[in-house]
């Protein structure tokens, strides 16, 4: 095993300025994915620069009414909050869907959004695999792909981004807070990960020693419902084989505000900018969520054995939107 | 005299408990040894071919690492029948995987740094590993399973099907599965001179002891295998594996003791597994139900080191009485990982295909699943014509459907429905033969009034230590605190392995023989024992010999109820009942364990279990439990287990059938027939992931999803 340093330093100017002329460091949050993939030899860091416990651990209320993550909360702590729990029950939600509790209890919100692909070539060193190696091949396209994208994927990688708690961010218009040597800057959550392109090596858009400080919530969308639902092989313990994440807000029958984030189909909570346009305006009802989301889907490229996921991530979202247009009957879960 | 309350029968609670819970129960690595080096493996990476060369260069640069063995200069071992174990003896690469170097360190973390470092080089060659029911290299072997026969024909199969006023024709298939124990294999070794003593985690110390003595051609008495505690096995530790001869191997080139634990991601290519199987089963009958011609026919694999060919046509030579019927096994040699056994070889995934096509035919014929097994129970074995010892399958069956409330489920298919779940409930039999295997075991008398027994057992998690001190203490009549029963090392009497769910009865015989003779003995000499003790040795060689012919196994039944989510595809059980008959239950509390610990593995078969092989690396895509899912206990519902008081005189002196696997045979079809009473889907391959109920679903019932 390759010997590494650790520090753990007391704010983040400092942290940023161990990793800024340190090409071969890396963050350090509950270490619950990062220290797995160093024993898998998939992540050789010879700097471990510890932000689990920088000041980043509040969840405050925003002058807005929305409300501000620290980037080193727990995933626990962040599921278990009231103030979550009340107003955006589907961060809470999808935290809880996701991983055992022991897990949770380690994991932090910056490690969360930025753990990387579960796809089986990229954990094994022993095999080819782009986003481990560039330009050494994508054995997953005519191999083990069940699990990976439908869309948004390229020759080059199919990888699926594994956390629930993005897809639910994404569908809550989150933003990322983020720090670096050139000073701070803020992204929609739906802007951090990108596709992978012919560059599939390259989960997201943060340059080396960008730390992520904090996550942001707009306020509530009033009278908006929501609701998060992971479908997965194992009742626990289990990455997604799709979820979806919804907000609706309906008016007179008609849909007045609707966000769709999809989980396990791309390599980014594929936000299902489509289906909401299309929806908008019209009425709240099976048939038109069902249209809406056939437009959005009319984009997926299945592989030979991940097909199912297409009528997967159809039914998966048609029932949590007819749920939250008719909570009478049924209602979110 | 004393008198005691009899002990067989009460639910003890296990010896070892408190140790294995308190942490200080030690396992094959964890006992402190001074001087230990480390090793760390590397696995082949092609799926066949030749090592050309090995660069140790690197690796040993440390000055840490005290040695790299390859086929190039590691000590040479003499041939066994097993040859998975000739590790680093040929350049050749059987299956990816397969152990083409080691890494010896003093420290582990040096030991798997070196082994990252090993250049191998390969020239590989093309390799073959997808099993397919027209596979060019399907044969028929010798034999199945030791013994028994690969093909069977009684009557006229082809032409009472042919006539058959309802025929079945149907074929199942289950995927590869992998025991995944808790405890990864793993073996400290050290030398004293010729002297070898490993701890090792196995579920036989005297067989691995042989191995250990024939690979590197010493008496037996020269070797001594202590496993006195093993966490789990599942059939995957019943013989010495590559670890154990690789750790002897190092400690003898470095002069030190050496400890091997394998990683997770190393055990699926080299531990064994279930190899998957193609089964067709055709089936004709009357339109009452009986079954009049029987054909099941298995196509499976094995590897080009040999491995075990799983024999899962033969539970169709046991269960239902079929005048014409044909079962048989075709094999075919591919370049992948070794399989052997693991829990219930051959029942387990013959009795997924048989109790599904029993599923299939009740719903042609209009007949309750339930009564359809019982019109076709048989009055001798089928296959053999001999009288069964016992049989009270039918006495299971019903005792089950009192207790599931099988006379309130409405027989229609998809007919029961809770907002967007589908609720469907499924049947199938358990059946599992009755094997005991020659052992030896000591009783001694000391003259303080203790007892040690002595009996090379091996206790892999399941109680077996427990039940031999209450068989010894109520051969001996005396309270269980006076015995002390002594298990888990080669250095005592001789026994068979923790496997073929024969241990109670192979151990517990001599242990009961030796105590019921050192009992009149003492009798004999009025109680009063000798200075240096008493010993009293047994072995059952004869008493085995001396067993009339009967047809023996136990017999259950399995009930399941699910809930089809319409909309995801995602199954759960929520209810699992099991109802057994296996002679006399000798410790309700270990028993029950096992029955349910079987019953939540058929369960990780039905819905989750499976691993892939991976067509152009030839090795299994899932290598950890983040992948490979097992059971998690949101996927358990309370398990319900019962079982039937079964005297049965022709088993063994505690009257006891094994235990160990009949929980998992028939879990999955029952599961996989509840699913098709729920949603009218027949799922014909394992595992039932949402991914394969998906299409049928989304297809047959476009309408309302919600
Ligand atoms: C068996 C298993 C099952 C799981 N199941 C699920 C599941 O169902 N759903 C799910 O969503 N997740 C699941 N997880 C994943 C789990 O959620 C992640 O491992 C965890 O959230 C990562 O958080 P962490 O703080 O431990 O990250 P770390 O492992 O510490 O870091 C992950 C990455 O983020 C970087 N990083 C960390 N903090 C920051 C920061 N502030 N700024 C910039 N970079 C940073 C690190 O450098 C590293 O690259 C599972 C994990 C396991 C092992
Ligand atoms: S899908 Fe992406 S991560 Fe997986 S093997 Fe291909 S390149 Fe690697």
């Amino acid at each position: 095993m390759k010997e590494f340093r650790y520090e753990r330093p007391a704010d983040a100017d400092a942290a940023v300025a161990l990793l800024t002329d340190a090409p071969g460091a890396a963050y350090l949050g509950g270490g619950t994915n990062l220290v797995d993939l160093m024993k898998l030899g998939v992540a050789a860091p010879d700097l471990l620069v510890d932000v689990s416990r920088l000041p980043f651990e509040e969840v405050t209320e925003t002058d807005g009414g929305g409300l501000s993550i620290g980037a080193a909360v727990r995933n626990s702590t962040l599921a278990s909050r009231g103030i979550v729990r009340e107003r955006y029950p589907i961060v809470s939600e999808a935290l809880l869907s996701g991983a055992p509790a022991q897990l949770r209890n380690a994991a932090t919100v910056g490690g969360n959004l930025l753990q990387r692909t579960r796809c089986l070539y990229f954990q094994d060193v022993g095999k080819p695999c782009n986003k481990r190696q560039p330009g050494s091949g994508c054995p997953a396209r005519e191999g083990v792909h069940r699990d990976l994208a439908i869309l948004g994927a390229s020759e080059h990688c199919v990888a699926t981004n594994p956390s629930d708690l993005a897809v639910a961010l994404a569908a809550l218009d989150a933003m990322v807070h983020l720090v670096s040597a050139a000073g701070p800057r803020s992204l929609p959550l739906t802007e951090l990960h990108r596709l992978p392109g012919d560059e599939p090596h390259r989960d997201t858009v943060l340059r080396h020693g960008e730390l992520i400080t904090a996550v942001e919530l707009p306020p509530p969308v009033p009278d908006g419902r929501s609701a998060y639902r992971k479908a997965r092989d194992r009742a626990s313990f289990a990455f997604a084989l799709a979820s979806v994440a919804a907000v609706l807000q309906v008016r007179g029958g008609l849909v007045h505000h609707v966000r769709i984030a999809f989980g396990a189909l791309a390599a980014r909570p594929w936000r299902a900018r489509v289906a909401e346009e299309a929806l908008l305006g019209q009425p709240a009802t099976e048939e038109a969520f069902g249209q809406a989301i056939d437009r959005e889907l009319a984009a997926a490229r299945p592989l030979r054995d991940n097909g199912y996921k297409v009528p997967l991530a159809r039914r998966l979202a048609v029932s949590v939107l007819a749920d939250l247009a008719a909570p009478e009957h049924g209602g979110p879960r | 005299m004393t008198t005691t309350r009899p002990l067989l029968g009460s639910p003890m609670t296990r010896l070892e408990g408190r140790e294995k819970v308190t942490g200080t129960a030690r396992y094959a690595v964890d006992y402190p040894v001074d001087r230990v080096a480390y090793a760390w493996p590397v696995p082949a990476a092609v799926a066949r071919g030749e090592i050309t060369a090995v660069d140790a260069t690197a690796a040993l640069a440390d000055p840490a690492v005290l040695a790299v063995l390859s086929y190039e200069n590691a000590p040479r071992l003499h041939d066994t029948d097993d040859r998975t174990l000739a590790v680093l003896q040929s350049p050749h690469i059987a299956h990816r995987g397969q152990f083409a170097a080691l890494a010896v360190a003093t420290s582990l973390e040096a030991a798997r740094g070196a082994a990252a470092a090993i250049r191998v080089a390969y020239a590989p060659e093309p390799h073959d590993v997808i099993l397919t029911r027209d596979h060019p290299g399907l044969y028929k072997p010798d034999e199945v399973d030791e013994g028994m026969p690969t093909d069977r024909e009684h009557g006229d199969f082809d032409t009472v099907y042919a006539r058959a006023q309802v025929r079945l024709d149907a074929v199942y298939e289950t995927p590869p599965l992998h025991n995944h124990p808790l405890e990864p294999h793993a073996a400290t070794a050290m030398w004293d001179g010729d002297d070898l003593t490993v701890y090792d985690s196995n579920q036989g110390a005297t067989a691995v002891q042989h191995v250990l003595a024939e690979l590197f051609g010493l008496a037996t008495g020269k070797i001594h295998v202590i496993n006195e505690h093993v966490g789990g096995g599942f059939g995957s530790k019943g013989t010495a594996r590559p670890h154990v001869v690789l750790a002897a191997m190092a400690a003898r080139v470095v002069r030190r003791p050496v400890k091997l634990a394998l990683p997770r991601n190393q055990l699926a290519a080299v531990t064994g597994h279930r190899s998957p199987t193609i089964q067709r089963i055709r089936i004709g009958a009357d339109t009452e139900g009986h079954v009049q011609a029987l054909a099941h026919e298995v196509t499976t694999q094995i590897s080009a080191l040999d491995g075990f060919v799983e024999p899962a046509a033969v539970v169709s030579r046991v269960m239902y009485a079929a005048p014409n019927s044909r079962t048989t096994h075709r094999v075919t040699r591919l370049d992948v990982p070794t399989p052997s056994w693991m829990r219930a070889p051959g029942e387990c995934p013959g009795m997924f295909a048989l109790e599904s096509a029993m599923d299939e035919l009740a719903i042609a014929c209009g007949v309750d699943p339930i009564e359809l097994r019982v019109r076709n129970e048989p009055t001798v074995e089928p296959d053999s014509g001999l009288p069964f010892s016992s049989r009270h399958l039918v006495e299971c069956l019903r005792e089950g459907t009192r207790r599931f409330g099988w006379h309130d489920r409405d027989p229609r298919i998809a007919g029961k429905h809770e907002g967007r779940l589908l609720i469907g409930s499924g049947v199938a039999a358990s059946t599992y033969p009755v094997y005991v295997m020659a052992s030896h075991a000591e009783a001694h008398a000391g003259p303080d009034g203790s007892y040690e027994v002595h009996v090379s057992a091996s206790d892999i998690g399941t109680g077996a230590r427990t039940v031999l001190t209450q068989i010894a203490a109520d051969a001996l009549g005396v309270p269980l605190d006076r015995v002390r029963v002594r298990v888990g090392s080669s250095d005592l009497p001789p026994a068979s392995v923790a496997g073929a769910s024969s241990g109670t009865a192979s151990w517990g015989w001599p242990v009961h023989k030796a105590c019921t003779e050192l009992r009149q003995r003492l009798e004999a000499l009025g109680h009063s024992v000798p200075e240096q003790g008493l010993t009293v040795a047994a072995d059952i060689a004869e008493d085995l010999d001396d067993r009339e012919d009967y047809a023996r196994h136990a017999f259950g039944a399995q009930f399941a109820e699910v809930q089809v989510d319409t909309v995801t595809g995602e199954t759960r059980v929520r209810r699992l009942l099991g109802v057994f008959a296996a002679g006399r239950i000798l410790n309700p509390r270990t028993a029950r364990s096992q029955f349910i610990g079987g019953m939540t593995m058929g369960l990780g078969m039905a819905l989750l279990e499976g691993s892939t092989m991976d067509p152009a690396f030839g090795d299994y895509a899932e290598r950890d439990l983040a992948s490979y899912h097992v059971p998690a206990c949101a996927d358990v519902p309370e398990i319900d287990v019962h079982w039937i008081e079964e005297e049965d005189p022709q088993l063994n002196p505690m009257g006891s059938k094994g235990i160990g696997e009949i929980g998992i045979v028939g879990t999955a079809a029952a599961i996989a027939n509840a699913v098709h009473h729920a949603t009218g889907v027949r799922i014909r391959a394992l595992p039932i992931h949402p991914a394969v109920l998906m299409p049928p679903l989304a297809g047959a019932r476009q309408a309302s999803p919600s």
